[in-house]
C-alpha cells in the first residue's frame, strides 16, 4: 500500500461485505473508496473520470444505493454493503451490448451500475424520467441514445420476464 | 456484428494504461510553468521535502534534441529556460508515492520573469508581442476562383457578417497517460492514444534511440477525439525520460484538472463573410476570412487552417471564391486536434450566415438551400469537380421530412403567438466533410497493413489503427471476414504495438473505416494469394488452404501486405491550393427545434435529426452511435461548453465549471443514413466520424435566431449571451426582438 | 490526517468539545470534492458521523416534519408525506446533482457547508425551517433564516453539531422552486429561488445572488401589501434592497438580476396586486 510521503499516518482497520463476500483491509484514512478498490483490491473496473463527484464513472452501489466512490471515505463503509462493477452477470448485459450503451467504455462501468439499479427498480419511473436518473453518469461518445434505450430495454426484458416466468 | 470489446468493457474487464498491474513503479508528475511568456530565471526546490527520495528530470536530461516532433521542430519536451505558455512543462518529478509527488510539485517554485505576453489572436500584436515571424502569423493560406473583387462590386446584394467560436475542451473520460519501462535494452511505452507511430516518432527523436530500441504500444482507450492525437507524445517522453533516468517503470496519469488545464483543445476560430447574391438568392461571390488560434507552438495548426478554408465555402456552387486563412501565434496553452479539426469552425460561421443571408434579402433559408447545393459537375472553391451522384437534395429534404419542418413551423409560429415565456424555433444546415488527409496526405503518410495467416486458418489484422470507441476492432473484424467469407470468431485484431504492426497512417481525420479498412480488404487479397488461392476462394477453403501452407512452411509467417495507393483521378495543388481536396465527401442536412425560456434565456433542443451520405453504413449500431455522439459534442459546444481564460489558461479547469451535456439536456438524437457507396471506400463506405460535428452549432443558432428574433453570431451561446442579445435589440427598438408578454 | 470515529451522538460531542479545529464528515459530497489534490484538506482532523444512526431517519408528528441530521436528499424523494405536504423539499432534492449525490448528501451537510448556492437551504428557509443544533452543553435551535451571518459565516459553534431540522406543517396556498443552472442536472445554481405562501404570510429565498441564500423581505412586503407589478422591470428596486449579486465563474451580476426579476414576476403573476 501506498503510503504518504513524510508521515507514518495510522491506518484504519476495514471490515465490510465486498460483493457479497466480507472483506477487511488496512487503509490509509484518507484513502477514497474508489482508491481502496481500484489500487488496495485491484478491482480496477470502476473507474476514476473527474475526482469531484461530477461524471459518475466512479459508481458503486453503497448500500444498494449508487454513489460516487471518489467522495466516499473508505473509513464509512465499514460495517456496510459496497458492490461493484465486478459483481454484476455478464449474461444480464445482453441488452447493453444489444443497443450500442458502449463505446470507449471509459464511463460504462458507472452507466452499467446506475442503469442496472434502474432495472432493478422500475417503481422508480413511474415519479423519475429514466435520462434524469443517468444524469450523474457523463459519457462524451455516445450522445445518450445507446445507454438510455440499453436501460429501456433491460426493465422491459425484466417485466417481461417476470411477466412469463 | 455486435461490438467486438463490448461486453469486457460493460463488465469492467477492459483495461485501460490506470488499470495495468505494474510491480515497482514510480508515479511521474510535472511541474509547469506560472506565466505565460518569460525567461526562467530561478527553479526553487522546498526545503521542507527530502530530494533525494524523488527522480527530477530537466530538459539537460533528454538524450536526443529537446523537441516533441510533430510538423515544425518548435515546441520542446521540457522548456529550456525559456517559457510560452502556463501550464508548459518545465520539470519531471517522480516518487513510489502519488501524493508525495503532488506535495513535491507544489513544493517546487518556477520564478520567471513575465515578458509581454499576446493573448488576443483577433487583434494585430503590439511589437513587443512578437514571437513568430514578423507578424506572430503561423500559417497563411489561400484559396482563390475566379474573380471574387469584381463579382462582389457587381452582386445586386452583398451581406457581410462576423462569426466566432470558442475553443472546446474534449472531456474525453479517461484521462490522459501513460506507463515508460524498460524491457532489457527497449523502452516500452504503453498508453491512451491515438497514433502509436507518432509517439514512436517522437520518442526516437527526442531520446536518439533508433526503432529497435523502443516499442510504443496502444492500450484500450477510453476516449480521443483528437484530443489524443498528438498530445500523448509529450507525456510518452517525459514518463521515458522518468523510467530511463531511474531505471524503474513510471507511470504519469493526468489529474482531471491537469488535464483540461494543460492539454490541447479546439483552436478558437473568427470567421468574416462578404457574400454576393442575386437578389433570387444565387450565390455569386464568396469573400471569407479565417483566422485561429494556434496557441504557443505550432503543433498542428497550419493542417487545422488548410481543413478550416477548404470547407469554409460549405457545400454549394458559386463561381468567384476567395478564402484566406491565418493561424496565430498566441502564448495560449497551444490549440490542437478535434474531431472535425477546423471545419466545425468555419462551417459555423458559413451555415449561420446563410440564414443570416436568407434573413437580409427575405428568402427561405430551405429555398437558399436548394438553389445553391453543389449538383453533379459543378466545382468546389478549389476547384474540385463534383460528380459522386449524390442526391444533396434528397437529403436535405429527408431531413426536412424527418423533422416535419414545414409543419413545426406553423406550429412555431402559432406557440410562439401566444406563450408568455417559450419560444420555439426550428433550424436547419446543409454541409459536408471531406475523408481521409487532405490532397496529397494520405500519399505522404505511405500506410502500409498486412493481414497474417494463423496457423489455425483463421487471421490477424495488423495495423497500427485504434479503437477509442468509433468500432474500430469491430469494423476491421467485419471486412476482414466478409472479405475472405470467414467468421468473426476466426479474426484477430493485433494490438497496436509498434513492435509488431505496420505503419498504417494515424487514427484521425475520419479515415480508418474508409482508407485503413481498404488496405484490409487488399491485404486479404494478397493473403488469399499467397495462400494459393485465387480471388474467389472463401470460408472453409480459405481456412484450409491457410493451414496447409503452414504445414508445408512450420515456423513462417504469412502474411498478405497492402500498402496505399491514391484512388485514380484525383490531382492537388498544394502550392495554389486548387484541385480534389478530397477523394469523397460526406454529406449531410440536419435540423434542431429548440425552446428558448425568455425568462433565463436558456435554450432547450427538444429535437434533433441528423441526416447525411456516407457512401455505405458498414455497422448500423456503430454508425448510428457516432452521429449521436457527434452531435451531443456539437449541442455542448453551441450552448454550454465555455472555456475561461486566464493568462491563456483554462480557468475553469473542473466538470463543475466546464459543462458538458448530460443526459437530461439532450432529446433523441433521430438519424437516418442514405446510401451511394464510394468505390474506393473500404466496403463502399465514406468516412463517418467527423462529420456530425461540423452541422449541430448552425443548426442550434439558427433555430434560436428563428424563435425569438435575436441574431446570435458567436458559440457558445450561453444564456448570458443570449439575454444580452435580446435584451440589446429591445433596447434599439429592432423589428425582430420579441417580448415578454 | 487524523479520523475520529464515534459510536455515539455523545462521544461525537465530546470530540467536537475537545477539537474546535475537527471537522464532522457526513456524506462527504462537498469535503471530498478534488481531494486528492487538495493537500491541505489532509492535514485535518475528521469526525465520522456516518455510525450516528439516530441521526438518520426523518420523522413525522402532527406538528411537523424533523429531518435528521443525518436524512439524505434521496431519504426525502422517496417519501410519500413529503411529495403531498412539502413538495419544494423533493423538488430541490430532485436537483441536486443527480442519484449519485442524492444517496449520499445531507441536508444538515449543505445547511453548514453554507454555500451560497446550495439547493437545500432556499426550500427548507421557504418552509421557515428551524435549525436544531447539540453540544456537550446542551441544545439550541435557529430558525434558517437567522442561521447566516455573512459568506460562509454561520451560527454555528465549533462543537456543535446540526442533529436535525424542524418543518412546520403547513397549508400552502402557493410554493415554488426554481433552480437555474446552466444544465438540467449536475449544476451549481446561477440562481435559486424558493417561494411559498400560507397563514404564516408570503416567504420569498433567494440563492446564489447574494453571500449567504437569504429571504427577501422587500420583494415579500410587495406581496404582503398587494402592490401591483406589471413587468420583471417593476420589480428591479425590491430587488436591489434585498440581493447583491456578483460577476464569477458561473455568470454574471446582470444576468442574475434580470433572471430573478423575471422569473418572480412570471411565477407570480397571479399574485401581484392582491392581498394574501
Amino acid at each position: 500500500m501506498l503510503r504518504p510521503y513524510g508521515k507514518r499516518m495510522p491506518a484504519i482497520s476495514i471490515t465490510f461485505t465486498l460483493n457479497g463476500s466480507p472483506v477487511t483491509v488496512d487503509v490509509d484514512p484518507a484513502a477514497r473508496l474508489l482508491d481502496t478498490l481500484r489500487y488496495q483490491l485491484t478491482l480496477t473496473g470502476t473507474k476514476e473520470g473527474c475526482g469531484e463527484g461530477e461524471c459518475g464513472a466512479c459508481t458503486v452501489y453503497l448500500d444498494g444505493l449508487p454513489v460516487n466512490s471518489c467522495l466516499v471515505p473508505t473509513y464509512q463503509v465499514r460495517g456496510h454493503r459496497v458492490e461493484t462493477v465486478e459483481s454484476l452477470d455478464p449474461g444480464a448485459l445482453e441488452p447493453f451490448e444489444r443497443c450500442g450503451a458502449t463505446q470507449c467504455g471509459a464511463c460504462t462501468p458507472g452507466v452499467v451500475m446506475t442503469g442496472w439499479w434502474i432495472r432493478e427498480h422500475p417503481e422508480l419511473l413511474e415519479a423519475h424520467d429514466t435520462r434524469e436518473l443517468m444524469a450523474g453518469n457523463l459519457c462524451r461518445c455516445t450522445g445518450y441514445d445507446g445507454i438510455i434505450d440499453s436501460v429501456k430495454e433491460a426493465v422491459e426484458a425484466r417485466g417481461k420476464g417476470k411477466r412469463e416466468g | 456484428m455486435k461490438r467486438r470489446e463490448a461486453l469486457a468493457k460493460l463488465t469492467g474487464r477492459e483495461r485501460y494504461v490506470d488499470d495495468l498491474p505494474l510491480e515497482g513503479f514510480l508515479w511521474g508528475m510535472t511541474v509547469r510553468s506560472p506565466a505565460p511568456r518569460g525567461r526562467v530565471t530561478a527553479i526553487r526546490f522546498g526545503k521542507d521535502v527530502d530530494w533525494s527520495q524523488f527522480v527530477v528530470v530537466d530538459h539537460r536530461d533528454i538524450p536526443g534534441p529537446n523537441v516533441v516532433a510533430l510538423i515544425e521542430e518548435d515546441q520542446p519536451v521540457l522548456a529550456a529556460g525559456y517559457v510560452r505558455h502556463v501550464h508548459e512543462p518545465v520539470l519531471l518529478l517522480a516518487h513510489p508515492s502519488r501524493e508525495a509527488v503532488r506535495r513535491a510539485v507544489r513544493s517546487v517554485e518556477v520564478v520567471v520573469g513575465p515578458e509581454p505576453a499576446a493573448l488576443d489572436f483577433r487583434v494585430p500584436p503590439a511589437p513587443e508581442q512578437i514571437q513568430y515571424g514578423s507578424d506572430n502569423v503561423i500559417k497563411h493560406l489561400k484559396i482563390e476562383k475566379g474573380d471574387v473583387e469584381r463579382a462582389l462590386a457587381g452582386a445586386p446584394v452583398v451581406v457581410a457578417g462576423t462569426y466566432e467560436t470558442g475553443a472546446q475542451e474534449h472531456v474525453y473520460l479517461e484521462t490522459q497517460g501513460m506507463i515508460a519501462q524498460l524491457e532489457g535494452d527497449v523502452l516500452v511505452v504503453k498508453g491512451s492514444m491515438q497514433c502509436p507511430y507518432y509517439v514512436l516518432k517522437a520518442l526516437q527523436h527526442a531520446l536518439a534511440r533508433d526503432a529497435t530500441r523502443v516499442r510504443v504500444i496502444q492500450t484500450p482507450t477510453g476516449g480521443g477525439f483528437g484530443g489524443k492525437e498528438e498530445f500523448p507524445s509529450h507525456i510518452a517522453l517525459h514518463a521515458a525520460l522518468l523510467a530511463l533516468k531511474s531505471g524503474r517503470p513510471v507511470k504519469l496519469i493526468y489529474d482531471r484538472g491537469e488535464d483540461m488545464a494543460a492539454t490541447t483543445k479546439r483552436h478558437p476560430a473568427l470567421v468574416r463573410h462578404r457574400t454576393g447574391l442575386t437578389r433570387d438568392g444565387r450565390l455569386v461571390a464568396q469573400d471569407i476570412e479565417v483566422v485561429i488560434d494556434g496557441g504557443a507552438y505550432v503543433t498542428l495548426s497550419p493542417v487545422v487552417l488548410s481543413r478550416a478554408i477548404i470547407h469554409a465555402a460549405g457545400p454549394y456552387a458559386c463561381e468567384h471564391v476567395r478564402i484566406t486563412g491565418r493561424a496565430m501565434f498566441t502564448n495560449a496553452v497551444p490549440f490542437g486536434a478535434f474531431r472535425g479539426f477546423g471545419a466545425p469552425q468555419s462551417q459555423f460561421a458559413g451555415e449561420r450566415h446563410m440564414d443570416v443571408i436568407a434573413a437580409t434579402i427575405g428568402i427561405d433559408p430551405v429555398e437558399l438551400r436548394r438553389s445553391n447545393l453543389l449538383r453533379d459537375g459543378q466545382t468546389t472553391a478549389t476547384g474540385q469537380v463534383i460528380r459522386d451522384g449524390t442526391d444533396r437534395l434528397a437529403v436535405m429534404e429527408r431531413a426536412l421530412e424527418l423533422s416535419s419542418y414545414r409543419d413545426k413551423q406553423r406550429e412555431h409560429a402559432a406557440f410562439n403567438a401566444t406563450h408568455p415565456t417559450l419560444r420555439r424555433g426550428s433550424g436547419l444546415a446543409t454541409f459536408y466533410h471531406g475523408a481521409g488527409f487532405t490532397g496529397g496526405g494520405e500519399v505522404a503518410l505511405q500506410s502500409r497493413l498486412r493481414v497474417a495467416g494463423r496457423p489455425d486458418g483463421g487471421v490477424e489484422v495488423l495495423s497500427a489503427n485504434i479503437e477509442m470507441g468509433q468500432g474500430t476492432l469491430t469494423v476491421f473484424t467485419e471486412l476482414a471476414a466478409a472479405r475472405l467469407g470467414l467468421a468473426p470468431e476466426d479474426v484477430t485484431i493485433a494490438e497496436a504495438d509498434t513492435g509488431r504492426v505496420p505503419n498504417s497512417g494515424p487514427t484521425v481525420a475520419s479515415r480508418t473505416t474508409m482508407i485503413v479498412g481498404g488496405l484490409i480488404e487488399r491485404a486479404a487479397d494478397d493473403l488469399r494469394r499467397r495462400a494459393g488461392l485465387d480471388d474467389s476462394a472463401r470460408g472453409a477453403a480459405v481456412k484450409q488452404s491457410i493451414q496447409r501452407w503452414h504445414r508445408e512452411h512450420p515456423g513462417e509467417p504469412l502474411f498478405g501486405e497492402a500498402a496505399y495507393e491514391k484512388p485514380p483521378g484525383i490531382v492537388w495543388d498544394d502550392q495554389t491550393y486548387r484541385g480534389d481536396a478530397y477523394g469523397a465527401f460526406a454529406w449531410a442536412a440536419y435540423v434542431a427545434e429548440v425552446e428558448v425560456d425568455l425568462r433565463t434565456c436558456t435554450t432547450r433542443v427538444i429535437d434533433f435529426v441528423a441526416v447525411q451520405e456516407v457512401g455505405k453504413v458498414l455497422n448500423p449500431t456503430l454508425a448510428k452511435g457516432q452521429v449521436q455522439g457527434g452531435v451531443v459534442q456539437g449541442i455542448g459546444w453551441a450552448l454550454m461548453e465555455e472555456c475561461k481564460w486566464r493568462d491563456g489558461a483554462m480557468a475553469n479547469n473542473q466538470l463543475t465549471n466546464y459543462l458538458i451535456p448530460t443526459s437530461a439536456d439532450v432529446p433523441p438524437v433521430r438519424v437516418a443514413f442514405l446510401e451511394n457507396p464510394y468505390p474506393h471506400g473500404a466496403g463502399g463506405a465514406k468516412g463517418l466520424g467527423e462529420l456530425p460535428i461540423d452541422g449541430p452549432a448552425p443548426a442550434i443558432l439558427n433555430a434560436v435566431a428563428r424563435a425569438t428574433g435575436a441574431e446570435p453570431r458567436a458559440i457558445p451561446l450561453t444564456p448570458e449571451k443570449l439575454m444580452e442579445l435580446l435584451d440589446g435589440q429591445a433596447k434599439v427598438g429592432a423589428q425582430n426582438a420579441a417580448p415578454l408578454r | 490526517m487524523n479520523v475520529l470515529l464515534p459510536a455515539s451522538l455523545p462521544e461525537a460531542l465530546n470530540q467536537l468539545a475537545s477539537d474546535a479545529t475537527a471537522v464532522p464528515m457526513a456524506g462527504g459530497t462537498d469535503l471530498l470534492v478534488h481531494w486528492p489534490v487538495r493537500l491541505e484538506a489532509h492535514e485535518r482532523t475528521y469526525v465520522d458521523l456516518s455510525r450516528l444512526d439516530s441521526l438518520k431517519p426523518l420523522r413525522w408528528t402532527e406538528d411537523e416534519l424533523t429531518l435528521g441530521g443525518l436524512t439524505t436528499y434521496w431519504d426525502v424523494i422517496l417519501d410519500a408525506r413529503a411529495r403531498a405536504e412539502l413538495p419544494l423539499l423533493v423538488d430541490a432534492a430532485r436537483q441536486v446533482g443527480a442519484i449519485q449525490i442524492q444517496a449520499r448528501g445531507t441536508w444538515a451537510g449543505n445547511i453548514v457547508n453554507a454555500s451560497p448556492a446550495a439547493d437545500g437551504v432556499p426550500v427548507l428557509m421557504a418552509y421557515d425551517a428551524v435549525v436544531v443544533l447539540e453540544s456537550r452543553s446542551g441544545r439550541e435551535e435557529v430558525p434558517l433564516d437567522r442561521f447566516y451571518a455573512g459568506y460562509k459565516q454561520m451560527k454555528r459553534r465549533t462543537d456543535q453539531l446540526v442533529v436535525g431540522i424542524r418543518i412546520p406543517r403547513r397549508r400552502y396556498t402557493y410554493q415554488v422552486f426554481e433552480k437555474i443552472g446552466a444544465r438540467r442536472a449536475q449544476a451549481i445554481a446561477k440562481v435559486g429561488l424558493a417561494v411559498t405562501c400560507s397563514g404564516a404570510g408570503w416567504r420569498v429565498v433567494a440563492a446564489s445572488v447574494a453571500p449567504t441564500i437569504r429571504r427577501c423581505p422587500a420583494v415579500e412586503r410587495l406581496l404582503e401589501a398587494g402592490i401591483p407589478i406589471a413587468s420583471p422591470e417593476a420589480l428591479l428596486p425590491a430587488i436591489a434592497q434585498d440581493v447583491a449579486p456578483i460577476d464569477d465563474i458561473r455568470s454574471s451580476a446582470d444576468y442574475r438580476t434580470r433572471v430573478m426579476a423575471r422569473v418572480l414576476y412570471h411565477d407570480l403573476r397571479d399574485f401581484w396586486g392582491k392581498r394574501a
